[in-house]
């Protein structure tokens, strides 16, 4: 199915997921509106939410199945398989999120079913930069996210940590909007288009790989990205954020909103500047400042949440080194790291939402000695967790790590393949800990963990998680075939070239 | 060249005589009984020295909010409506600019109905 998008018909097809979730989030604010009160709203309003996702994800799969593109150039927004395969991962993270919040929002007491909208609002966005195929629209997606996000770090009120997190979040978050729009800005005067195509036409055919404006514009882009995606040096708030956010908004900001942001830089980087090549050093270098900073930080955390907040940023660290690579190899490998880092994460996040009370910050790594013998079931799900974070043989977490290695072997990169593989072993001195805990030492006094509960839905979240990182870790090649053939799709539009608009 | 402008500057002279004229008439015009208060600069009712740290109501900060959300409504209407009544003619596209307008307008209807049914639109 070939999409014309200069005529109606063809754009609201192209646009047709987003618009199904945008008309469910309408309904469901419509409905927030008058029902907000009870316990039964918030279960209603948290139902309405599953469908819409499940929903646009059908419609993401119908669009998939007929094999919708382009004719010519896409205009706005790209209608191609890596768009939707990332849209799939922005919904199963928030489907995974919703079905966590479910009874942890009755737990805490944070009986505003808005929680439900903010998370829609967000998963809008997140396809919108997952697709976006114009530097204008990348943006409006990044805000849409980011706004909804913001709100749902705070949405614990009560909590001052809650709103330290919100504030930090928004402040940190308005910065690097700065830096990204004034990078766009920058790339527009350069090449005098937003498109991401017509930016790759317009750099090879000019010859503008080494123009100081157009590289100043990536290096603020790049910037800007490194914020929204937590790269050492810029990961200065993430640790505080994803440590006052509510539980769940933390394994929606450290899966989605990371993927999200990922999944943007990609697109730019390998469609519109494939021909400026300074941008795979500066990637190169962030990686290998994120894996080390990362790593090593987090083996000092005493606190589970700030472990595994720090543990996200030294794998934003391995996601930067598939993206550094630039090829399709690198994407098929990023994407397979994006499933199973998700996977895993929320996971975890899960685990640590059932242990905890009041946003969990306080749940040190010791607190969990004795769980295997208590709740055998959580143990085994959390530490199957550990060692897929870790990259342990047999689980998703290593098949995603080996073929990034592989990715960056095949480019050469072998400072970068060496750095990965001994940042996973310090990692080790942090994950196994978790482990050890769990299943050697005794429990501290009776009783510690009669509060732990894991919810029926919440349970069947990890339950998915766990299976999903079992299966994928022994039996990947349906997704890495999905990878291989969405990465083939991310390329720039070859040879033709485009006046520059006078404008 | 600059002929286009005059209309700018004429408007630019008209206001200036009129905030002129508004200060000049009331300044002779008005009856005049002064209070230590009313020479007070601003004479908004708030006292104009003290601590700069004060705590304002955040309902102050939701009504500016609302307010720059349907104000930046109507700058988007300007542009749409000198394309949709201007050059651009009743092409094939004006049924489609027509409904994507109604689209955005029915998306902050469905936020303005929020507002109001949530109650941020009274001020207790």
């Amino acid at each position: 199915m070939s999409l014309d998008l200069s005529i109606p018909r063809g754009l609201l097809l192209a646009l047709l997921p987003e618009l199904v979730l945008t008309g469910w989030a309408m309904i469901l604010l419509l409905f927030v509106a008058w029902r907000h009160r009870t316990t039964r709203d918030l279960r209603v309003a948290g139902g309405i939410t599953a469908v819409a996702l499940v929903t646009t994800a059908a419609t993401v799969w119908w669009l998939w199945w007929n094999q919708a593109g382009v004719a010519g150039i896409a205009q706005m927004v790209a209608v191609d398989d890596y768009r939707w395969v990332t849209d799939w991962l922005f919904l199963g993270a928030a489907g995974l999120t919703v079905l966590v919040s479910f009874e942890y929002l009755e737990r805490e007491r944070l009986l505003a079913p808005e929680y439900y909208v903010l998370l829609l609002f967000a998963v809008i966005g997140m396809m919108l930069m997952g697709g976006a195929e114009d530097l204008m629209v990348l943006f409006l997606g990044l805000e849409l996210m980011s706004i909804a996000v913001y709100v749902l770090a705070g949405f614990d009120r009560r909590n001052p940590r809650a709103a330290e997190a919100a504030l930090k979040y928004f402040l940190i978050g308005a910065f690097a909007s700065g830096f990204l729009l004034y990078g766009i800005a920058l790339i527009y005067g350069a090449t005098g288009t937003t498109n991401l195509s017509l930016v790759g036409v317009q750099v090879d055919s000019l010859r503008l790989g080494s123009d100081p404006m157009l590289l100043i514009g990536l290096g603020l882009l790049l910037v800007g990205f490194a914020f929204k995606v937590a790269a050492v040096p810029f990961h200065m708030w993430a640790p505080d954020v994803y440590d006052g956010a509510p539980t769940p908004v933390t394994a929606f900001m450290a899966t989605g909103v990371k993927a999200a942001a990922f999944a943007a830089l990609f697109r730019v980087l390998t469609e519109a500047f494939p021909q400026a090549g300074a941008w795979r050093e500066i990637v190169a270098g962030l990686a290998i400042l994120t894996m080390v900073a990362g790593n090593l930080v987090a083996l000092a955390q005493r606190s589970l949440k700030r472990m595994l907040a720090y543990s996200s940023i030294a794998h934003a660290g391995y996601l930067l080194v598939a993206v550094a690579t630039g090829t399709s190899a690198g994407t098929a490998a990023f994407l397979v790291y994006l499933v199973a880092y998700t996977l895993m994460t929320l996971g975890a996040f899960a685990l640590l939402a059932a242990k905890g009370r009041g946003g969990e910050s306080d749940v040190l790594i010791d607190d969990l000695a004795g769980l295997a013998s208590r709740r055998p079931w959580l143990a085994f799900a959390l530490a199957v967790c550990m060692l897929s974070l870790l990259g342990f043989p047999g689980t998703a977490g290593f098949i995603a790590k080996w073929y990034i290695l592989l990715a960056a072997a095949g480019v050469g990169e072998w400072l970068l393949a060496a750095i990965l593989v001994l940042t996973s072993v310090v990692s080790a001195g942090y994950y196994l800990p978790v482990i050890m805990v769990m299943y050697m030492k005794p429990e501290p006094f009776e009783q510690a963990h009669t509060g732990v509960k894991l919810g029926r839905l919440a349970g069947v979240a990890v339950a998915a998680a766990v299976a999903g990182i079992l299966y994928f870790g022994v039996r990947p090649n349906g997704l890495l075939d999905l990878a291989k053939e969405t990465g083939v799709g991310v390329k720039p539009v070859p040879t033709f070239t485009v006046e520059p608009s006078g404008r | 060249m600059l002929q286009p402008y005059i209309p700018v500057l004429l408007l630019i002279l008209f206001v200036a005589a009129n905030a002129v004229m508004m200060i000049v008439v009331s300044h002779y015009a008005a009856p005049r009984r002064p209070t230590p208060l009313k020479d007070a600069p601003y004479e908004s009712g708030m006292p104009p020295l003290g601590s700069a740290r004060e705590r304002f109501s955040v309902k102050f900060y939701l009504v500016a909010m609302l307010f720059i959300v349907f104000d930046i409504e109507t700058v988007f209407l300007f542009p749409w409506g000198t394309i949709f009544f201007g050059d651009a003619g009743a092409g094939p596209g004006m049924g489609f600019l027509l409904v994507e307008m109604l689209v955005f307008m029915v998306i902050l209807a469905v936020g303005y109905v929020y507002v109001w049914k949530r109650r941020a639109l009274e001020w207790d």
